[in-house]
């Protein structure tokens, strides 16, 4: 299968360095994606940049070529070479275009002048993106996007001006509004979802329903440190969130 | 000569890019020193630590050879491998050394965090200044191979100390940035402290 000059041969083993790119460039691309930690997803990015970066001077590569710089008697600063070996005149220092028959001893830089540029532009987006993500650390006290989606629905809710704007907390936010959210649930769950105004009022509650539980006991220390309001609403929102899961 | 394709044949091209590392490091330092103050609790976990004799010891021995090192990367880098961004990198990782070795307040002492960024827009202006000169000499912008008519040789040897020249301020610019970078993240903006 693998024998010389077969599909397989050319394509595993002679490109086998593309291949290896393409895993890399999947795993960043799914960390971007799947990863809940920003500074992972930036792991990700980076891991992707990676794999485009080699990917470009892997098609740079020539076999049996050199680096593309000066010859020493190119060099106007290195010691001038003779013109030839019974002369002593040196000849004239200065650039010289190379000859047709060094070109092809030559690699092509330009691939890597490109990803110079990619590197240095990566330098600099990373460097943006993790002051970015302190940011919002200082701001919210999370990197995990889950917790800081609820966070900012939470920060939504009592900027908009709507009737509970004093319950930022999502999912057990439907204080009152769960007993009726639940009879909708319990009748047809269609009629939910055109019913625009129930619709805003608990998006968390269909949308992050398994994540929220997690979060749920991650900030419950949270809870606990914040405000004496808190506790009391809790026992408002308990039962109601019981009779939503079962 | 990959240097050489950098600075001549996409010339333009790199000084916007290093107009772009340029805005970067300002950038990261304007987020995190702006906006409202720490909500979070301070830090648990700050580190009252001695600079180790060991290590202060031979960061000291290695330091002046990094930036010599950087110096003649920065300096070789149109004619061999190397150039004004490797040299640049170099020789910030030699203050970031410093901050690693002591703490960034010693580090913020050589290099202050104002100095850095002067001399970053010194880099930029040294690349566009080259290229403005360029064009008053009648050619195009970072058209280099008029500037013979400045220097004392021919326009080959004007492009080749030109692609120095710019080479230069790539270095200046990509060194400050690189330590500010450093600075503004590993102190969280505050400036003190640091790792």
């Amino acid at each position: 299968m693998l024998e010389e000059g077969s599909i397989f041969n050319a394509l595993l083993v002679e490109r086998l360095n593309y291949f290896i790119y393409v895993v890399l460039l999947l795993i960043g691309l799914w960390a971007m994606i799947a990863k809940n930690n920003l500074i992972k997803k930036l792991i990700g990015m980076s891991i992707f940049q990676t794999a485009i970066i080699l990917f470009y001077v892997s098609i740079g590569v020539k076999e049996g070529a050199t680096i593309p710089i000066y010859l020493p008697e190119h060099d106007p600063h290195g010691t001038p070479a003779l013109a030839d070996s019974n002369s002593t005149e040196p000849i004239l220092a200065k650039p010289q275009a190379l000859d047709a028959s060094l070109v092809p001893n030559y690699t092509n830089p330009l691939p890597h002048v490109l990803m110079l540029t990619a590197i240095v532009v990566g330098v600099a987006t990373l460097g943006l993106a993790l002051s970015i993500c302190l940011r919002i650390y200082r701001a919210y006290g999370t990197v995990e996007e889950d917790e800081l989606l609820i966070k900012l629905e939470g920060e939504d809710s009592r900027n908009s001006g709507l009737p509970r704007r004093r319950r930022p907390r999502r999912r057990s936010s439907p204080g009152k509004t769960a007993p009726s959210n639940q009879n909708k649930q319990g009748s047809s769950t269609e009629s939910n979802i055109s019913d625009k105004p129930k619709r805003r009022r608990n998006p968390n509650s269909r949308n992050f329903k398994s994540r929220s539980d997690k979060s749920q006991t991650r900030s419950s220390a949270k809870d606990r440190q914040s405000g004496s309001k808190k506790p009391a609403r809790r026992k408002r929102t308990n039962p109601p969130k019981e009779g939503n899961s079962q | 000569m990959v240097t050489a394709v950098l600075a001549d044949y996409r010339g333009f091209d790199t000084m916007l890019e290093t107009v772009v590392v340029f805005i970067a490091g300002l950038a990261v330092f304007s987020i995190l020193k702006g906006g409202p103050k720490q909500r979070t609790r301070d830090r648990e976990f700050v580190v009252g630590f001695e600079p180790d004799l060991i290590v202060t010891n031979t960061v000291r021995l290695i330091v002046p050879v990094i930036q010599i090192f950087a110096l003649y990367v920065l300096a070789h880098g149109h004619v061999s491998p190397g150039g004004g961004f490797q040299g640049g990198v170099a020789m910030g990782a030699s203050f970031i050394l410093v901050a690693l070795a002591w703490n960034l307040k010693t580090a913020l002492h050589r290099f202050p965090i104002d100095r850095c960024f002067m001399v970053a827009a010194l880099g930029i202006v040294i690349y566009a200044g080259i290229g403005f000169l360029s064009m008053f000499l009648g050619g195009e912008f970072l058209d280099y191979a008029h500037l013979a008519t400045v220097l004392p040789v021919s326009q080959e040897m004007a492009r080749y100390h030109a692609m120095l020249g710019v080479e230069v301020g790539v270095g200046f610019t990509v060194t400050a940035i690189i330590f500010a970078l450093y600075a503004s993240l590993s102190s969280d903006g505050r400036m003190r402290d640091g790792l």
